[in-house]
């Protein structure tokens, strides 16, 4: 454990908070380690800070496999038990057609065309059935 | 194979015929260039037939230099092949068929035949037989490179063709703001659904696109192949954070969709383009209301 924090921090993801909305931004390679970091760097800042929702923005990811697909898959399933919402952005047409005929048409998942257009669906009050679960607190 | 055992000798028929191929070449030229092949496409001049006649008889004698008179993919023929090409357009671009033009070209035999005999007057018969049997089979092989290379012309140009069929027939039309469309027309095979699949997502990038229309009205059939093409591409704007509604759908293609047991139960489907473009609308909040005092509605 403490090697790990001793090790410089590559292939950290950085998750950046922007008001009730967090920003994941994706480059390039995702790997193992890398992922499952992100994974739990996100479930513990959403349990501290509470936050209504996290943008997932992979336009910079161009090479695609059945990993980052069912990363992206257990990040949505993570945050909607903590009573958040994940939106992908920009994903790439390549990327797109990839997965696709992969299999992973990711059902639970929302998307959007730009991180723009995810904040946009975020800010939209919750239409869902689950709507009645959504966690009222102050932050 | 006596031939074989004496290969790089003088006497072998081979190289008798090369020999006779280098000594003749100016004769041999000259009589091509009276025959309707050469005399038809080298129209300036004479003199140039008599010149492409020399280079086809330099790259025969090559071939038969270096033993190879049955092999079309013999070295020598490279050279001749661009003016073989040449030749074979322009008598088709004449109205000639295939076949007529490799008539043409077997027709280039005779007159070197008869050369050939001439030249060996002397020689045993065997020795012709020989001699002559080796330069048919040269001139047969001269035939097939230039019907292989007039194949492989023809099999560029569909080649081409194909490829600009695939633009023609998939254009991605802007709707609205945030509104593309692409009309299908004609049979969806793997291919085509694949490139309709890119431009379209392609296009839903480029103009920022929330909805993405799918019209099937000019696909005469739809079987689970395309079905399953329609789904995928739905299932892909989807990802990319585009809605996607497939519209046009025919009764009749309703009903085989039905039949087949196909779930097409993800896809957002409207009867016609106008109620797909309807849809989209009413959701980007850009409601159509007829000024008409009345009616006033959306559809």
């Amino acid at each position: 454990m403490s090697e790990e924090f001793s090790r410089p921090v590559a292939g950290h993801v950085p998750v950046l908070r922007l008001g009730d909305v967090l920003l994941v931004t994706l480059q390039g390679d995702l790997h193992d380690s890398t992922a499952h970091r992100l994974q739990q760097d996100l479930s513990e800042t959403i349990a501290r800070s509470g936050v209504g929702g996290v943008v997932i923005d992979i336009s910079g990811v161009e090479i695609v496999d059945s990993f980052l697909g069912r990363v992206l898959a257990e990040i949505a399933a993570q945050t909607e038990l903590l009573a958040a919402r994940t939106v992908v952005a920009g994903m790439r047409p390549a990327v797109a057609i990839t997965l696709v005929e992969l299999g992973l048409t990711l059902p639970g998942l929302r998307t959007a065309l730009t991180t723009e257009a995810a904040m946009e669906l975020l800010a939209q009050p919750v239409v869902s059935s689950r709507s009645g679960g959504r966690r009222e607190e102050s932050p | 194979m006596p031939e074989h055992e004496a290969a790089g000798s003088p006497g072998t028929p081979t190289h008798a015929v090369r020999d006779f191929l280098r000594r003749r070449r100016e004769q041999i030229a000259q009589r091509w260039a009276d025959e309707p092949l050469f005399r038809t496409v080298f129209t300036v001049s004479r003199d140039e037939a008599v010149e492409a006649g020399k280079v086809v008889v330099d790259a025969l004698a090559q071939v038969a230099d270096a033993q190879r008179v049955e092999d079309p993919d013999a070295a020598g023929f490279t050279g001749v092949r661009e003016q073989l090409a040449r030749m074979g357009a322009a008598r088709s671009r004449a109205g000639l068929s295939t076949t007529q033009v490799s008539s043409e070209l077997a027709a280039l035999l005779p007159p070197v035949d008869n050369l050939l005999v001439a030249d060996l007057e002397g020689e045993t018969p065997e020795r012709l037989r020989e001699c002559t049997t080796t330069l048919s089979v040269l001139l047969g092989t001269l035939r097939l490179v230039a019907m292989q290379t007039a194949l492989s012309e023809v099999q560029a140009l569909i080649d081409r063709q194909r490829l600009q069929l695939l633009e023609v027939a998939t254009p991605v039309i802007k709707l609205w703001d945030g509104i593309v469309a692409v009309p299908l027309i004609g049979t969806l095979d793997s291919a085509r659904s694949q490139g309709v699949m890119e431009t379209l997502l392609n296009a839903v990038v480029d103009q920022h696109a929330r909805f993405a229309i799918l019209d099937i009205t000019g696909v005469p059939t739809v079987d689970s192949l395309v079905a399953q093409h329609l789904m995928k591409t739905v299932a892909a704007a989807r990802l990319m954070g585009a809605e996607c509604v497939v519209s046009g759908i025919r009764p009749a293609i309703a009903q085989t969709i039905v039949h087949l047991g196909l779930d097409l139960g993800t896809v957002k489907t409207r009867a016609s383009l106008a109620d797909a473009l309807g849809y989209c609308l009413h959701e980007l909040g850009a409601n159509i209301v007829n000024v008409t005092p009345d009616g006033a509605g959306h559809r």
